[in-house]
């Protein structure tokens, strides 16, 4: 790399890739060769930047200027003005929104000025496609080190003094995993790798596997050597297609340069890995209906004891950890555990990667240290609320987790905080809402989904969810009586005690949070019909303001059920008979004249 | 559904996938994942060979193919409309963002239209929240996807 002295980083996440980075990508390569250039300036695609809200994102290097929503046809700028003449493009510099100042420096922005990457420490730095990038950022020199200076027993040791957890959920103690995995004796073991992330709006497990590869497959060598296990099997999502094939090459070059196969370093320990194609199924991210999806069944998970340490795959005693949990492995084992043990709080150390969505400026993906607020998530990272709304809720772990509000803002993040405050980490997406979003809706929305994806083994996930999903919906059509409410309640709690698994263990959590923070919502849905975010469609009515309605007539030639009269210049009157609430006069009308109510 | 009778041909091409793993039970996710692409969809037909070659029960062959989402017994459009509609997708009104398509196409979710052209359904998160809401149309990727640009998509399409 040394021989270049200028690098243009492109993201190639599929984010950014959806929004023409490989054209861009293309463009700057060609406009380098015909400025002669492309022996003194890189291109490189590398993995996600985390910015996804203003991608896609050119960065150059070593100066840091940080370039967003850059299309095809500014290559030529880039090149012409920075490449050559040492001039910054200005007008796609990223723009402060608090003091309206362009940032030249990444370093410099709010969004990762509080971040501390760790798991996604090569994301967006290196081409995760060339294992030589990987290697000169100290790759695969945790597995050497491993391999050469330490025992099994002293990895396990290393892993466990450091304190970190699951990052997939759950959070179990990862080190102690390991350590049950390799007291279980058998002529085979495996390790593998969770890459099934099926939580809505979470995606740094496939940000990681397209940006970092590599840090991945090392990590699972270690995970083997540790536990005595060589093989090792990743189950990814088929609807990951770029992972899926950055993964495919990571592995074909690990081979190449001995990094997998026999005889690893020359120590004698053996390891290889396969992919399993996972084919849309949310239960299989928990470990038992995993295994058994990888066995080419369907998804249903068991009964646990015995636990997957004692008798995973092919029954033989398995070790499975979350692609972010491996992703933190090889960095530990080099800075040690005690590097690692200092960040983060009393009982959860290291950081968390969260993908930062919904109602927020910033959307992306951040990895924070944990012990940080909300406060600083939302407002600091994040950058506030969209248009200047207000903060309303943000919902964290998934179908699993539960809705914080504005109370919890100050509250420390970490594992056992979240679960306190009726939520949880789960895999690590982070939706934020604003007024606008209803929070019975909302928990409709994710029982929907629960509905759906119960594998419907156990009875009270596959019928509770549904009695759950049904009363929410005649509280949402303005049907629902007070005594609805305690039903749901108790029957929640029910469904938690009973389930089965995590997935119907947790399923309740979005309807006991959002009833617990949110009690005088679902109260004014039954009792006054009335939902205060325009969201439940059967307790709207939309009126037209006879004062600021200018007669315009763009609403009613707008409504594709005329319910709409008025004659022109006049106010216009909406028939609530005939409306069917669909919105479009809202959207239409400049004059604000028409709202819900 | 009416019997349709598989070509000897398909019929070969099912074999030589499933004997590529080995005919193995433990491949069959595997094996349907490769048969789906190569017809795409799985009808009865289909999977009774699948059975038939692994060695497992129909009945079994279909268990897997209902519960997982990725897989579908009924053909889908020319061009298969995806609307995300994960999380960060819905509260940035993805549901609208169906119903105009639903509306303009006149089908309902899982169905497809009688020229063959689209079929709509729905998925959770491609992992693009940045462009929420995200709308896929076979593998081209829409961001930012609003109800009055719904029209304009499909007429890419339509003309073509």
């Amino acid at each position: 790399m040394a021989k270049f002295k200028m690098h243009l980083l492109i993201c190639g996440g599929t984010g950014c890739n959806a929004s023409q980075s490989q054209e861009i990508a293309q463009n700057l390569k060609n406009g380098l060769k015909d400025k002669g250039l492309e022996n003194e300036v890189q291109v490189i695609l590398t993995g996600c930047f985390g910015f996804c809200e203003k991608g896609p994102i050119v960065k150059v290097m070593p100066d840091n200027t940080f370039y967003t929503e850059v299309k095809p046809e500014d290559a030529r700028e880039i090149i012409e003005e920075h490449v050559v003449k040492g001039r910054k493009v200005t007008r796609l510099l990223y723009v402060d929104p608090e003091n309206k100042q362009q940032v030249a420096d990444s370093k410099h922005m709010g969004f990762y000025k509080k971040q501390l990457r760790i798991a996604l420490r090569n994301c967006g730095f290196i081409d995760p496609e060339n294992i030589e990038e990987y290697i000169s950022e100290d790759g695969y020199s945790a597995l050497a080190k491993c391999l050469g200076e330490m025992k099994p027993e002293e990895v396990v040791k290393e892993i466990k003094l450091s304190g970190l957890r699951g990052r997939g959920g759950g959070g179990f103690p990862t080190g102690l995993k390991w350590e049950i995995a390799a007291g279980n004796h058998a002529d085979q073991k495996y390790v593998v790798c969770n890459a099934d992330e099926g939580d809505p709006g979470a995606f740094m497990d496939r940000s990681i596997l397209e940006g970092d590869p590599h840090s991945v497959i090392e990590a699972m060598a270690i995970n083997g050597y540790a536990i005595g296990a060589t093989k090792g099997l990743v189950y990814i999502r088929a609807e990951y297609p770029l992972a899926i094939k950055r993964l495919l090459t990571a592995l074909e070059q690990a081979r190449t340069f001995g990094l997998l196969g026999k005889d690893i370093f020359g120590s004698g320990f053996d390891f290889d890995i396969e992919l399993r194609y996972g084919a849309g199924a949310f239960v299989c991210g928990e470990e038992t209906a995993l295994i058994h999806s990888m066995e080419g069944m369907r998804g249903e998970p068991t009964f646990k004891p015995p636990f997957p340490a004692q008798e995973g795959y092919n029954k033989k005693p398995t070790n499975v950890n979350n692609v972010e949990t491996y992703a933190n492995i090889p960095i530990i084992i080099n800075k040690g555990a005690e590097w690692f043990n200092k960040i983060g709080t009393e009982k959860s150390k290291g950081t968390k990667v969260f993908a930062l969505a919904g109602q927020i400026n910033n959307v992306g993906l951040i990895e924070v240290p944990m012990g940080i607020t909300l406060r600083e998530i939302i407002y600091e990272i994040g950058g506030g609320i969209k248009d200047g709304r207000q903060f309303k809720a943000v919902q964290t772990g998934g179908p699993s987790g539960g809705c914080l509000t504005s109370a919890h803002l100050d509250t420390p993040i970490d594992y056992d905080n979240l679960i306190a405050v009726g939520s949880m980490m789960g895999s690590g997406g982070m939706v934020v809402m604003d007024e606008t979003s209803c929070m019975v809706a909302i928990a409709k929305f994710y029982l929907e989904f629960t509905v759906e994806e119960s594998c419907g083994k156990c009875s009270p996930c596959r019928i509770g969810n549904k009695r759950l999903y049904e009363i929410l919906e005649k509280i949402t059509k303005g049907n629902g009586t007070m005594e609805d409410l305690d039903n749901l309640a108790n029957l929640s709690r029910v469904i938690k005690d009973t389930a089965l698994c995590g997935l119907g263990q947790t399923s309740p959590n979005p309807v006991l949070s959002t009833i617990e923070n949110f009690y005088d919502e679902y109260v004014e849905h039954i009792k006054d019909k009335k939902c205060r975010a325009g969201v439940c469609k059967s307790l709207m009515q939309y009126v037209v303001d006879p004062v600021a309605c200018v007669g315009c007539t763009a609403c009613a030639r707008n409504c594709p059920v005329n319910a709409i009269q008025g004659e022109k210049k006049m106010p216009h009157v909406i028939s609530t008979e005939l409306c069917i609430k669909c919105g479009a006069c809202i959207e239409k009308c400049k004059f604000g004249a028409i709202s819900i109510q | 559904m009416a019997k349709v009778k598989l070509a000897e041909s398909k019929i070969n091409k099912i074999k030589e996938i499933c004997a590529n793993f080995g005919n193995l039970p433990g491949e069959a996710i595997n094996v349907l994942h490769k048969v789906q692409g190569e017809f795409g969809y799985l009808p009865a037909e289909v999977q009774e060979v699948v059975a038939h070659e692994l060695n497992v029960s129909v009945a079994h062959i279909y268990g897997i193919v209902t519960f997982y989402s990725f897989f579908t017994m009924l053909p889908k459009g020319e061009h298969p409309i995806s609307v995300c509609t994960g999380t960060a997708c819905y509260v940035r009104g993805a549901e609208k963002v169906l119903d105009e398509f639903k509306r303009e196409l006149k089908i309902a979710v899982g169905e497809t239209t009688a020229d063959g052209k689209f079929s709509i359904s729905c998925l959770r998160c491609v992992g693009a929240c940045g462009l929420a809401p995200v709308v896929l149309i076979g593998e081209k990727v829409y961001g930012r996807v609003t109800p009055d640009g719904v029209k304009d998509i499909l007429n890419e399409y339509r003309n073509a």
